[in-house]
């Protein structure tokens, strides 16, 4: 049994969103041209989140990926929440004050981000309060420390994460009265969630990465061809540096069971990450709030089981990673995806694809003979192979559609099989998750002019 | 008081009126590609103003200058031959399923032939005949079809296997051809050097050429034209010629008052080459491949290869003011399809070296054919425009026939086909056009079937009843802009999709119709007929039966309430139309004419009713809906729901009654149906159509009442000898041709229109006879379908074509309608048709190429007609096109 083309083309667009950044007077004055984004499922429910927003009371946009792992409750909590964190920590001493007197005497507040959210996006309504407290007491402890420096990036991106990480751990320590909440709090800080976040304001492109998503920059070099600059590193088994930072962290006599099997501890693959309070927490404060928690939280097996060799906790943090980038006119486009992606495409055919895609859509240079030696059958295969690379590319208006069709689809020859597309998606619940992973894309696009515009001031 | 309305006459004296025009010697003008700055002057008035200086502006001219006319003006806004003319690719093929394109076809490539000759331009006619492929069976018949009208014209012309192909052209891939057709006499010229040799014949003549220079606009007075404003200066001139190719419609629209030419360009692109290493040779034919949509033709060595694509490009839609067209962009994405069908026809050409790929913008019409004639609005104002890439080859003989049109009031042959007034304001719309023309720019290619609808730029105008009716299962065609029901497709059945259901054999709704048939032969059935043209005409005193009586053959001086069917025929007693008139009162009458004739009747009534502010004509047709009810039970439904006898003693045929039909009041009743069926036609004011609709289905279900389509009726029609016009009748037709002597009143008491010719032919006898044919040994299920266009044969020798054709549920045969000529063995001279040479001949029809034999008849079957009244009353006219 096969899907149609159309079929297809329904499940995958199931969760396409574009966002162009608006102009003004026909002029867009960001160096951001906007962004594709899209996720795939293969768990039930799906287990990736996304976020993207647009910050209004600072310069910049953020957008970040979030895989979860052991549920979504914590990749959801993140996605919601990180990018307050960093909006607050970019926030200069007068905004956060305007911002709590507001709170103080009821008055509205000053809008501090822009979502761009799609409709399946949803925020948690119930934990809105809770995670508001948590956000206020952060910015009332940044009011109190005003250092009177300009905030750095870097420095706000690695503060937000870390505080957002602390404040999982503290919510679900003291619980909550309401027991819907409080099974919440739990849930979030037991499950995990790697991060992979943006941050883009003019020509300085900021990535701050938790985990094993992955964000890559797309260069066009100047023959046209297309090449791939990472701006993260994966945090697991595969990155020497990591195990070291691991191994450096514990004792010696832990150092054969640190990493078993590719795995921290033996079970988790990513070596940094958010909530998965199993590795952070002391043994007898995991007991201690299971034992006082819920019946479901004390039914679950999982939550109950104490990872082997945990003498030295915590084992895992949610700081990450920052690279700086100054963005060139060169560079095209970003791609934040999570490993669902990368563990199906190298990164050099992910520039590639996405390369021919917006340059396709935008400008498939018309041919003209002009004074060259053409013949009729090389004109003919030429025209065949632009034809098929058309009709490829029109079949998605969006790249990250784009790429996960050649991600779930690319044959031994790396084109699209429709057949094997269709099977792959038509993939049975419980199979789905052994042939492929989430998949979550989103694709920035930069301004090459307004970037351009930018180097020359400077 | 006749001669008023004869404008031949003075035409003829324009000689005399011009005697000293002064001509320029020929060396002093600039017809050469040069760039000389204005040498002479422009005069200041001139005859005949033609702009436009391509192949159809020259031919005009020179045309015109043969036919005798000496002060004739040609403007050019760029140089001659710059425009489409000079990237057409130059073909001359005859191979047209239109008779009247054909015929100017077959005219241009004799023109073409001794023109080198006749003026020393040399114009690069070869005569390579030229190959049309077929890669199905459809393509095979509808080719079989134009090579039976080839023939019987006396264009040779042969069905050849794909065997021979190959002996033609080597080159060509056979191994998916099923056979070709090949045209010996075809030929290839260029284009802009034919076009140069007609202008310099006719400067021979006296035409004066002007190059840059721009006409602005047309000046319009009182409905005739004055003259023409350029960038140059004014000319004041008597006859317009509006010759500007893809400009035409712009050009029309320059003026205060417009004149609606409907045309939209459309990129068009083919392919040039360098030679082969082997050049090719200059006299191997031209290769149509309709199914691969492409046409090939050796060119200096290597090969000129262009299509008509899918997806056409249509350009200019806001229009644009440009002086020649500049090389457009080549595209050659869009031109890939092309090539991959001229690569897999010509493989061997895999290495050969591409030279340019020209973009040439061509216009095209709403219907694929082109556009001629004098505008309805503007008289003086003529039209030759709209070629669909097919300019070189229609040319000639375009510029003859409009020629003749100027010169002698009216062309030597039938092109209402291409009449200007075929169209009205209401195809002039840019958005419809654009839409249109991308759907007819790949009709070029595609299979030419019977019956065949436009899917663009529908349901403009439609009756009151249409989604009733469309909810009902009604399929529609259109006409004139008019949506009309050709059947309703019953609950529960399916038809075929349009593409599937092209077919030259029994279509798939050959039930459905039968059954519609039965209905009205039986009960009664309604078919909306609101689309006909209705006019009203009145007067304060006589003067409108006296117009009338002088424009009509028949008597309409009837008592009120009388209906009459009547010819409007022209000085040679032709058809121009053909209607039912209706007096409603002493000075008022009501006239029906078919949907098509909305422009054409109302120009040619406008210029000849006299200037009198008391005498009224009004277009009504917008204001009625019109049911028509046929059917033995018709009479049943109607008089219950007015309460009212409605038996033939009471309302008798052919007669009209305003009376009220449910609650509505003022509903024009007529007894005719236009079928020989007993029945009615209801005008109802149309905000009552949904009510009286509605009313008379609910009273005819106890009478078993159904809806039926125009495909039933032209059924009903055809099987009982119902000629209309458009199809059987036209100007070159005339009620002694036909049957329909009834129908003139020689000796009505006063004079008309076509009185003289009408009185010569019942004298003299005529020279052909509308004749019915049976068809004996065709199998409906199996055989081909006759259409129209179809020769037939007597004693085995040609003597005319049908008109038209339909599967008579009655007498379950096919029936053709067509004319036939009697042209003497010998010489060929056309002889007087009289009944014993009809009855006295063995009939065969020609469907593509298979003979049947057939049965004549000069008058219809009696036992047809189910309610037999007053013999001369039994109505006799029909005017429904398909």
């Amino acid at each position: 049994f096969y899907l149609t083309p159309s079929q297809v083309n329904s499940i995958l667009k199931a969760n396409e969103y574009s966002f162009k950044v608006p102009e003004f007077d026909g002029k867009n004055v960001s160096s951001v041209l906007g962004f594709d984004s899209n996720q795939l499922p293969a768990n039930a429910p799906i287990e990736d989140r996304r976020s993207a927003a647009t910050c209004l009371q600072t310069r910049g946009m953020l957008l970040g990926v979030f895989d979860g792992h052991a549920g979504c409750a914590c990749a959801q909590a993140v996605s919601e929440r990180l990018f307050y964190y960093i909006a607050v920590s970019l926030l200069p001493h007068e905004t956060l004050l305007e911002i709590e007197n507001a709170v103080e005497s009821g008055r509205a507040l000053l809008p501090i981000l822009q979502w761009h959210k799609h409709p399946n996006d949803y925020f948690s309504k119930e934990a809105s309060k809770l995670y508001f407290n948590s956000l206020r007491t952060y910015w009332q402890e940044l009011i109190d420390l005003n250092s009177g420096e300009t905030t750095d990036v870097r420095e706000a991106l690695i503060n937000a994460f870390k505080r957002l990480d602390n404040d999982i751990s503290l919510e679900a320590q003291v619980g909550d009265p309401n027991s819907f909440l409080n099974y919440l709090v739990l849930r979030v800080a037991f499950s995990g969630a790697t991060a992979c976040v943006a941050h883009v304001d003019g020509i300085d492109l900021h990535v701050a990465n938790t985990g094993d998503s992955r964000a890559m920059l797309g260069v066009q070099e100047e023959d046209g061809s297309w090449s791939a600059v990472n701006l993260s590193y994966d945090h697991n088994a595969q990155n020497e540096r990591e195990v070291e930072r691991v191994k450096m962290e514990h004792p010696k006599s832990e150092e054969k069971s640190l990493v078993k099997q590719d795995r921290l501890l033996g079970l988790l693959m990513p070596f940094r990450a958010f909530g998965d309070v199993k590795f952070k927490w002391s043994i007898e404060l995991q007991k201690r709030v299971v034992e006082s928690g819920p019946d479901q939280l004390n039914d679950n097996e999982y939550t109950k089981f104490i990872p082997p060799n945990y003498y030295t906790p915590p084992y895992l943090t949610a700081e990450p990673e920052v690279i700086h980038h100054k963005l060139r006119p060169q560079d095209k486009f970003l791609v934040l995806a999570t490993d669902g992606l990368w563990e199906t495409m190298h990164r050099q055919d992910v520039a590639r694809i996405v390369g021919e895609y917006l340059t396709g859509v935008h400008h498939q240079q018309p041919i003209a003979v002009g004074g060259y030696k053409v013949t009729l059958g090389q004109m003919h295969g030429l025209l065949t192979e632009r034809r098929a690379r058309i009709s490829s590319v029109f079949e998605d208006q969006n790249a990250a559609t784009h790429l996960i069709r050649h991600a779930v689809g690319n044959n031994e020859f790396g084109s699209v099989d429709h057949e094997r597309l269709s099977k792959m998606l038509s993939l049975p619940e419980e199979l789905a998750r052994m042939y492929r992973d989430d998949i979550t894309i989103i694709v920035v696009q930069f301004n090459s002019h307004v970037i351009g515009a930018y180097q020359n001031e400077e | 008081a006749a001669r008023m309305f004869l404008r031949l006459l003075s035409d003829i004296q324009w000689r005399a009126a011009h005697p000293k025009w002064r001509r320029m010697t020929s060396s002093q003008r600039s017809t050469s590609t040069t760039a000389e700055p204005h040498p002479v002057s422009l005069p200041a008035q001139a005859q005949v103003v033609i702009c436009g200086g391509g192949i159809v502006g020259t031919s005009v001219a020179y045309h015109l200058s043969k036919m005798g006319l000496k002060d004739i003006v040609l403007l050019e806004q760029g140089r001659l031959a710059a425009g489409t003319t000079r990237f057409c690719a130059g073909i001359v093929s005859t191979a047209r399923p239109v008779s009247i394109e054909l015929k100017m076809a077959h005219y241009s490539n004799k023109l073409y032939q001794q023109l080198e000759q006749e003026t020393g331009v040399q114009t690069g006619y070869m005569k390579t005949g030229s190959i049309s492929l077929a890669q199905t069976q459809d393509r095979l018949i509808s080719l079989k079809r134009i090579a039976s009208s080839l023939n019987v014209m006396g264009i040779p012309c042969e069905i050849i296997s794909p065997k021979e192909v190959l002996q033609f052209h080597p080159l060509i891939n056979i191994h998916d051809l099923v056979g070709a057709m090949y045209v010996p006499e075809d030929a290839l010229v260029s284009s802009a050097n034919v076009s140069l040799a007609l202008a310099t014949a006719a400067s021979r003549n006296g035409v004066q050429i002007h190059e840059r220079t721009c006409v602005s606009h047309v000046t319009i007075q009182k409905g005739r034209v004055t003259g023409v404003e350029t960038d140059r200066g004014r000319i004041q001139c008597e006859y317009f010629v509006n010759c500007a190719g893809q400009w035409a419609y712009e050009l029309g629209h320059s003026g205060e008052e417009p004149v609606h030419i409907p045309l939209h360009a459309c990129e068009h692109f083919y392919l040039l080459t360098h030679p082969l290493k082997e050049p090719l040779s200059s006299s191997l034919p031209t290769i149509v491949d309709p199914d691969g949509r492409i046409y090939i033709r050796n060119w200096q060595g290597g090969i000129l290869s262009g299509g008509f694509e899918k997806n056409p490009k249509p350009l200019f839609t806001e229009g644009r003011n440009q002086l020649e067209i500049q090389n457009l962009q080549e595209d050659w994405d869009h031109f890939g399809p092309l090539l991959g069908a001229l690569l897999r026809r010509m493989p061997g050409l895999e290495a050969l070296q591409i030279m340019q790929l020209v973009n040439c913008p061509e216009s095209f019409t709403p219907d694929m054919r082109c556009i001629m004639g004098e505008s309805p609005t503007a008289r003086g104002y003529f039209v030759l425009a709209g070629m669909n890439s097919a300019g070189i080859s229609y040319g000639g003989g375009a510029g003859k026939y409009l020629a003749e049109w100027i010169v002698n009031g009216y062309p030597s042959e039938n092109v209402w086909p291409l009449d200007l007034k075929r169209f009205g304001t209401l195809q002039s719309s840019r958005t419809f056009l654009r839409h249109r023309v991308m759907e007819v720019m790949p009709l070029m290619c595609d299979l030419k079937v019977p019956r065949w609808d436009f899917q663009t730029g529908r349901q403009l105008r439609t009756s009151p009843l249409y989604d009733r009716l469309d909810a009902q299962g009604a399929r529609w065609m259109e006409k004139h802009g008019f949506e009309r029901v050709k059947y309703f497709v019953p609950p529960g059945s399916d038809l075929l999709d349009l593409d599937h259901s092209k077919t030259f054999y029994k279509p798939d709704w050959f039930d459905i119709v039968g059954s519609e048939v039965k209905c009205c032969k039986e009960a009664v059935c309604v078919i909306d007929m609101s689309s006909f043209t209705k006019f009203e005409i009145s007067s304060t005193g006589d003067q409108a039966l006296e117009s009338l009586q002088y424009l009509f053959s028949n008597d309409l001086d009837v008592p009120v309430g009388h209906v009459v069917h009547t010819g409007m025929l022209n000085e040679k007693g032709g058809y121009e139309n053909d209607c039912s008139i209706a007096r409603l009162s002493k000075r008022s009458f009501f006239m029906i004419s078919p949907t098509d004739q909305q422009v054409h009747c109302w120009t040619w009534l406008k210029n000849r009713l006299p200037d009198d502010s008391n005498l009224v004509m009004e277009d009504v047709t917008w204001k009625y809906t019109a049911l028509n009810l046929i059917g033995p039970r018709a009479v049943d439904v109607l008089s219950e729901l007015s309460y009212a006898p409605m038996t033939a003693e009471h309302f008798p045929s052919l007669f009209c009654k305003e009376m009220s039909v449910g609650y509505a009041n003022g509903i024009r009743v007529m007894s005719i149906t236009h079928t020989g069926e007993p029945g009615f036609v209801l005008y109802i004011p149309i905000e009552y159509a949904l009510h009286v609709y509605n009313e008379v289905m609910n009273m005819g279900q106890k009478y078993g009442i159904r809806n039926a389509g125009y495909y039933a009726l032209r059924s009903l029609r055809i099987e009982k000898f119902f000629a209309f016009w458009g199809q059987d009748l036209d100007a070159f037709t005339t009620p002694m041709e036909c049957g329909r002597e009834f129908q003139v009143k020689l000796d009505k008491g006063m004079e008309f229109l076509g009185q003289e010719a009408l009185w010569e032919q019942k004298q003299n006898g005529v020279y052909k006879r509308f004749t019915m044919f049976i068809l004996e040994d065709h199998d409906t299920d199996m055989d081909l379908w006759p259409w129209w266009g179809e020769p037939i044969f007597r004693n085995g020798r040609y003597v005319g074509k049908t008109t038209s054709s339909a599967y008579s549920y009655t007498l379950e045969r096919h029936v053709c309608l067509g004319f036939v000529h009697h042209f003497d063995e010998k010489t060929g001279e056309e002889l007087v048709v009289t009944t014993d040479f009809i009855n006295q001949g063995e009939y065969e029809i020609d469907i593509a190429g298979q003979r049947f034999q057939a049965k004549a008849k000069l008058y219809p079957f009696s036992s047809l007609f189910t309610q037999r009244r007053r013999k001369d009353e039994v109505e006799l006219s029909g005017y429904q096109r398909e």
